[in-house]
């Protein structure tokens, strides 16, 4: 019984990591483009990456899961093509967290940049940085605290999610059950206690992340121009 | 040689408007752009560093052409040499005053240089001080210190001493003149303010509605050539008024406001806001009658 909760446990933190870590190579440059661009198509992209933030997690787990079906095209395609099966697989959650958690990541880098005077760029220009050095340079070491927010709000997010991970991934021990559903199969097994030893560590480490966030943040701020 | 020839059309608080410049600016010299704020002064510094886009012309600087549009031309401002000092400095916070010049050398090994150059703008003892830290005074001195490590053709400075009290802005308008001219760059600053371009002009373009009306050194613009003054200010008129037969004229020099008498024909020529020069002879040539009325 142990083991299966260390198990569980380390399950749902390598996909917390796992999706955090792709997640912020994929939402800086969104970001970046969100807080530049003049571009017309600018609320469609804006609305795709907030849509999971309003959709039931159920929805965006049967739709994918009809997606990476392997009866349908596009899922036959990944498994004929990469060997990829991304239904009920623990790869498949990562997908399904990734495009889950992902404006927990893009809006706090989004609104940092945002937030940061124009001419902190313009000026990089004209001391002769292309772009990319701007960004990496002057950008990003400026909003670390929208930064560190994204990571752990993601991190925390994807540690929490429940609809989409069940309708992706099913509930297989070692390789799909995360804590938030091992919660929920304990349940209705009446296994109260163990259900509660998940329930209590999910609690603990959310607040204690939270904790750090905030305390971190608060050190940040007073050295960041506000 | 340093040619602007462009034009763009602006929108105004009253409509819009074609910015149309075609000056030289001399080089090793401080030229001023002077106009009142939406004039577009702000607006030919953009284009000359390559922030903003003209809708037509060229700029040549030294042989190089940094626009054209006939020529489909079009440097970004990185490939521009310009120094550029925003007018909210736009120090970077990340980096301390010394981080901040030894990210703007090209050259990383010219270190030499940005040393110097703290030590010209007095900000040595300063340098491991991150920007926000510093008085506006000391910020306006790391941006100039900044824009200065590339060595640009030519510098740019928007506004630059806008923010600031009066006093610190004649301390450091002493400074920046010193820099002028021991550094000999070619500077085009932006100004609202006529004491600046009194105090620091070699050269000035009086800009209203996107068109330089004058172009000259700032007395052959704004008057005051030819008279024999024993002291002479430069001010604009604030106030007249009606005294007897007489008019009290308060100019507004510097930040004091001084009062002077006219007459009815001086003054017919006169209106708030005239800009007039105030000046006295040895020999005063008023007479003020002794006897009671």
């Amino acid at each position: 019984m142990e083991d299966s909760f260390f198990q569980t446990m380390k399950l749902t933190f390598e996909l917390a990591a796992i999706t955090t870590l792709i997640l912020l190579f994929i939402a800086i440059p969104i970001a970046y483009f969100l807080s530049q661009t003049k571009w017309a198509f600018k609320p469609v992209i804006e609305a795709v990456v907030s849509l999971p933030l309003v959709l039931p997690p159920s929805v965006l787990g049967f739709y994918l899961l009809l997606a990476f079906s392997p009866k349908n095209s596009f899922g036959s395609w990944l498994e004929a093509n990469f060997d990829l099966r991304l239904v009920f697989s623990f790869e498949g959650l990562i997908v399904a967290s990734v495009i889950f958690s992902l404006p927990f990541m893009v809006h706090p880098i989004q609104s940092g940049l945002s937030a940061l005077p124009k001419n902190l760029s313009l000026a990089a220009y004209t001391l002769g940085k292309s772009r990319l050095n701007t960004l990496f340079f002057v950008l990003l070491p400026n909003i670390r605290s929208s930064l560190l927010t994204g990571i752990v709000i993601s991190f925390a997010h994807t540690i929490g999610e429940f609809g989409v991970v069940l309708m992706m991934g099913g509930n297989i021990a070692g390789e799909t059950r995360v804590a938030s559903i091992a919660i929920y199969d304990e349940v209705e097994a009446l296994n109260y206690d163990i259900a509660n030893q998940y329930a209590m560590t999910l609690f603990i480490i959310s607040f204690a992340i939270l904790l750090f966030v905030y305390a971190i943040n608060r050190h940040f701020m007073r050295a960041e121009i506000k | 040689m340093i040619k602007l020839n462009f034009s763009k059309k602006l929108l105004g608080s009253e409509g819009s408007f074609d910015l149309t410049i075609n000056e030289e600016i001399p080089k090793e010299r401080l030229s001023i752009l002077f106009g009142k704020s939406g004039a577009g002064k702000s607006t030919i510094l953009g284009i000359l560093a390559g922030l903003i886009k003209p809708d037509s012309g060229e700029i040549i600087v030294d042989d190089e052409v940094w626009f054209s549009s006939s020529k489909k031309i079009d440097l970004p401002p990185q490939k521009r040499s310009i120094g550029f000092v925003f007018q909210d400095y736009a120090l970077f916070p990340n980096m301390s005053v010394l981080e901040n010049l030894l990210y703007a050398l090209s050259d990383k090994s010219d270190k030499k240089l940005v040393y110097e150059i703290l030590e010209l703008t007095e900000l040595t003892s300063l340098k491991d001080v991150k920007p926000q830290l510093l008085s506006g005074g000391q910020q306006q001195r790391a941006a100039v210190a900044r824009a200065l490590v590339r060595k640009p053709k030519i510098l740019l400075l928007d506004e630059p001493l806008s923010a600031l009290d009066f006093a610190m802005r004649a301390k450091l308008q002493d400074e920046f003149l010193n820099i002028q001219h021991k550094l000999k760059t070619t500077t085009l600053l932006v100004t609202h303010d006529i004491s600046e371009v009194y105090k620091l002009a070699d050269f000035v373009y009086e800009l209203q509605e996107g068109k330089v009306l004058n172009r000259g050194t700032p007395s052959e613009i704004f008057g005051g050539v030819g008279i024999s003054g024993k002291f002479k200010f430069n001010g604009e008129v604030v106030a007249i008024t009606k005294s007897d037969i007489l008019y009290v004229v308060s100019v507004l020099v510097d930040n004091e406001v001084v009062k002077a008498v006219a007459g009815r024909k001086e003054v017919q020529n006169l209106k708030i806001g005239s800009r007039v020069v105030l000046s006295s002879k040895a020999f005063n040539p008023l007479i003020i009658s002794a006897q009671p009325q």
